[in-house]
């Protein structure tokens, strides 16, 4: 698909993080993320342009704000997040009321 | 994911829970179906990454009729494996032999065999490498750990939009008995960049 090596090819802020060329994943959420972004818009849910327009707003965002800044993936993440909210895919009390299942172990699955 | 009898899961970060929602709340919508994800986690980690390369090697050193095809007309010997670019660039395999040594650049930009190396390298790109690997080869690759012989010809390849270059490294010693599989193993992406040689077989893990 040309879209991974656009993807792979993103410059600049919205850069991929690499080590040595190579992807890195510090932690595993961030794969899924990463993946689940690629993923859906696969699906045809949004073109890329539209979530990377997103991410760049999110790292110029954290670029005014103090620092530690954060991870690339968290602005990832941030920039999903609002593009899901912004579609309708999801409202934010799903969004919210889910999360919180997560965060207290009510939920444990994803599926 | 961790929950074995008696155990309570670690809590989860708040990152964590998000990403979780995000995905419980995707394929519950039927948006994404469970193994969506896992299949372009691994496309990127895997199939978009050196590995298609390895493969192309490990073939050549089993089977010597698909090297000579390879090292004949690489382009449409990497397509027998199911590789190719979408930008139709050429192939060309170039062979380490021992009084050979191959190492590839691209000294205007940062071509690069990407079907089958897959993300280059930070340093490929660089300055640095682009143009000292042609003016001063056996050092650079002094500085990758990659000690030549005086008697080994260095030949460096200068990658363009229509020609992409990739090295078969030499077939390390005492892998007479390893299979095409354990062999792929073996190939490093520096070692199908010239940068270093595939990996002896004890240094695998």
């Amino acid at each position: 698909m040309d879209i991974d090596r656009e993807i792979a090819n993103m410059q600049g802020a919205t850069a991929l993080p690499r080590k040595n060329g190579e992807l890195i994943f510090s932690e595993p959420w961030e794969g899924r993320v990463f993946a689940m972004a690629i993923a859906l818009h696969d699906e045809g849910a949004f073109p890329w342009e539209e979530f990377r327009h997103r991410l760049m707003a999110e790292v110029n965002l954290a670029d005014c704000k103090s620092d530690p800044a954060p991870d690339y993936y968290e602005l990832w993440l941030a920039a999903f997040e609002q593009l899901l909210l912004k579609k309708g895919i999801m409202t934010r009390e799903e969004f919210e009321c889910r999360k919180a299942e997560f965060a207290s172990g009510a939920r444990e699955e994803v599926f | 994911m961790s929950t074995e009898h008696g155990h309570h899961p670690a809590p989860l970060s708040d990152v964590e829970a998000r990403t979780r929602a995000l995905e419980s709340i995707l394929l519950e919508k039927g948006l994404l179906t469970p193994d969506a994800v896992d299949k372009v986690i691994a496309t990127y980690e895997r199939d978009i990454g050196p590995l298609n390369g390895a493969r192309v090697v490990a073939r050549a050193w089993v089977d010597a009729a698909y090297k000579k095809r390879l090292l004949t007309d690489a382009t449409p010997a990497i397509a027998e494996l199911g590789f190719g670019g979408r930008q139709g660039e050429h192939m060309v395999v170039v062979e380490n032999t021992p009084t050979i040594h191959n190492v590839i650049v691209c000294t205007l930009c940062s071509c690069y065999p990407w079907p089958v190396l897959g993300l280059p390298p930070v340093w490929y790109k660089s300055p640095p490498y682009r143009s000292r690997v042609v003016i001063e080869p056996r050092k650079v690759l002094q500085e990758f750990s990659l000690e030549l012989d005086e008697a080994i010809e260095i030949r460096v390849w200068d990658s363009s939009a229509e020609i992409r270059y990739m090295v078969l490294p030499e077939r390390p010693a005492g892998t007479e008995g390893m299979t095409e599989e354990e062999l792929v193993t073996l190939v490093t992406r520096d070692s199908m960049i010239g940068v270093a040689q595939a990996k002896a077989p004890a240094a695998r893990v």
